[in-house]
């Protein structure tokens, strides 16, 4: 148990050095185009070019630059932001906090909805109920985000006018804003998330201990409760922590379709406007987040699955 | 009289037989209607790319009556603009008719790259084991782990965004996810006595790979294709919806949207019915993956 733990964060650790490497390459390197270029846009002329390159240390070896941009990353000096005019850490934070939020509401809806969904379609496989919420899974992980969005904004906002169409929170926290982008994600995300619930669930309904369960003649809903669902809702645990990784491609278009302020528009505001300092420090972050969720998921699919627990 | 011998029924391995074979699987498609329902929304959405020149009733780049709502007649071109035009005029109708081959080029392709990397990666991974497989697998964990669209994100943002990168972009990205099915499958099948016997024939690495590894486990990488085109259609979707995806001015669907966004409270009909288009070819490939699923369990 302590070696795997110890395992999974040393690999943790692994990939974020591997992934700021790539970062690096792409980013801040001549290997994808000249940097001074990129920040400076392309009608910079070679003069002014060549005097960001000795005010930045551009012309440092590689190796070196590279040594140097990793100390500065793990120091928390994560440079300045062109786009927004100041240092990325300040433009950052708040973005991140507003993300959590949606987040938080995203999950606190979408994991029991699917949890139940799953649990009763799993419960008896094949059987009507459990078609119809399969099927209905399938058609809303169809639909892509920014598609859903469209059409639920068709839909609350210019149809029956229930809700704001942006979510820019212009005048302070609304939570009215906060609705649709969390029910884009969540109709995009929960079909998966039941999915997964149920191949759990119907493994666990098909195993010995179920029968002999059922056989004793215990009531249908001990059995269920007591019995399937502990085990059944071990997989599922793992599906939910991955499910962050997904989530932070979802803010992306959500954000975006409703100028909510994120972190997921400031990945993609970095980007377009060529901001690199910007773009590496969110991009640093969002792996982060993915590689930690992850190693818990690992660490604490282990720790809940007695089998392996006490082995 | 003619030998008899050469008469003797023998099972035929050609192509026809196997094309043969492979349409009387689909048949078994008849047996699920969820699949039915993907494959009539694919099949129909593949015409529409086809005879794209002779269904699409305006040149989808010509700007010809800005702001009009669906059903309304074009005032000199004429005819009818049945789903309205876009901001600079566009009859949205013949943007989502030709946006459909855009789409239907792209996405196969990107798909195709990828199981081709993905493939030979799990293969390698899969049947040569050590360290070959320690090195591919870690690299699959460390590019797994980030999320999906920052990556593509990043790669657009520094490679520049065109047709070919899209392809490199959606390869990179998702043949991990393949190579980890077909290392999976991989170590299944290479105990299988065929293999014994064609590594005894002494048959090369790749042969045994390809030949006798890969056939054997097509079933769930249909499956799995399935889904992933699904989920390609879905990406160049969002890539043209972020602004990212194919240059202006071909149609591309989510590029569609992301021009008229800004326009949707106004005039929903620019952005809903490209949204429409999108998701029914995705629920295509969805319901058919999961009606292939559903047979090839029964069996």
């Amino acid at each position: 148990m302590v070696t795997l733990v110890v395992k999974r964060i040393g690999f943790m650790i692994f990939t974020m050095i591997v992934v700021s490497l790539i970062l690096f390459l792409l980013l801040e390197t001549e290997f994808t185009g000249d940097p001074a270029t990129r920040v400076l846009g392309q009608f910079s002329n070679e003069e002014q070019r060549e005097i960001w390159r000795e005010q930045h240390g551009y012309n440092q070896p590689v190796a070196l630059r590279y040594v140097k941009w990793l100390g500065n990353f793990a120091t928390g000096e994560l440079g300045e932001s062109i786009r927004f005019k100041g240092p990325v850490a300040d433009v950052m934070l708040p973005r991140l906090w507003n993300t959590a939020i949606l987040g938080f509401w995203t999950f606190a809806i979408m994991i029991p909805l699917s949890l139940t969904l799953g649990v009763l379609s799993g419960m008896k496989e094949g059987s009507k109920l459990d078609r119809a919420i399969s099927v209905f899974g399938i058609i809303t992980t169809s639909v892509p985000e920014f598609a859903s969005a469209v059409i639920f904004s068709a839909l609350f906002v210019f149809g029956l006018k229930w809700l704001p169409g942006t979510s820019s929170m212009s005048g302070g926290f609304e939570f009215k804003q906060l609705v649709l982008p969390a029910m884009v994600l969540i109709v995009y995300d929960f079909g998966y998330v039941a999915r997964m619930t149920r191949a759990s669930m119907a493994e666990v309904m098909t195993s010995q201990y179920i029968r002999t369960a059922v056989l004793k003649g215990l009531p249908y809903r001990s059995v269920i409760v007591k019995h399937a669902l502990r085990n059944a809702l071990i997989a599922p645990f793992t599906v939910i922590m991955l499910q962050i990784n997904w989530l932070l491609s979802g803010v992306i278009v959500v954000e975006f379709f409703f100028a909510y302020k994120g972190f997921g528009a400031l990945i993609l505001e970095a980007s377009l406007n060529n901001d690199i300092a910007l773009l590496e420090a969110c991009a640093m972050v969002a792996v982060c987040v993915a590689v930690t969720t992850q190693t818990i998921a690992d660490i604490g699919y282990t720790f809940l699955n007695p089998r392996i627990r006490f082995s | 009289m003619e030998p008899t011998i050469a008469k003797t029924e023998m099972p035929k391995v050609g192509y026809g037989a196997a094309i043969w074979r492979a349409l009387k699987s689909f048949g078994l498609l008849r047996e699920s209607w969820v699949g039915m329902v993907g494959t009539f929304l694919i099949i129909f959405w593949v015409l529409v790319a086809i005879f794209a020149p002779l269904l699409a009733p305006f040149d989808p780049n010509s700007s010809i009556q800005p702001f009009a709502k669906p059903g309304v007649e074009a005032a000199k071109a004429g005819g009818t603009f049945w789903l309205g035009t876009d901001h600079i005029g566009r009859d949205i109708l013949s943007r989502i008719i030709w946006g459909s081959r855009t789409v239907l080029i792209y996405a196969p392709l990107a798909t195709l790259s990828a199981y081709t990397v993905g493939i030979l990666m799990g293969l390698a991974a899969g049947y040569r084991g050590g360290w070959v497989d320690d090195v591919l697998s870690r690299i699959a964990d460390i590019i797994l782990s980030f999320p999906v669209l920052v990556l593509y994100i990043i790669i657009i943002a520094t490679i520049g965004a065109s047709g070919v990168n899209i392809i490199i972009a959606i390869t990179f990205a998702s043949s991990p996810g393949i190579m980890r099915i077909v290392r999976g499958l991989v170590l299944d099948l290479r105990n299988r006595d065929y293999v014994a016997a064609a590594q005894t024939r002494g048959e090369s690495d790749w042969r045994v790979m390809l030949v006798e590894i890969l056939p054997n486990a097509r079933g769930p990488l249909i499956v799995d294709a399935c889904l992933r085109l699904g989920y390609v259609i879905i990406t160049i979707g969002v890539l043209g919806f972020l602004g990212l995806g194919l240059p202006p001015p071909d149609p591309d669907w989510g590029g569609m949207v992301n021009e008229t966004r800004q326009m949707a409270i106004a005039f929903p009909h620019m952005t809903l019915f490209p949204c429409i288009a999108i998701s029914s070819l995705i629920l295509g490939f969805n319901l058919l993956a999961d009606g292939l699923r559903e047979i090839s369990l029964r069996d």
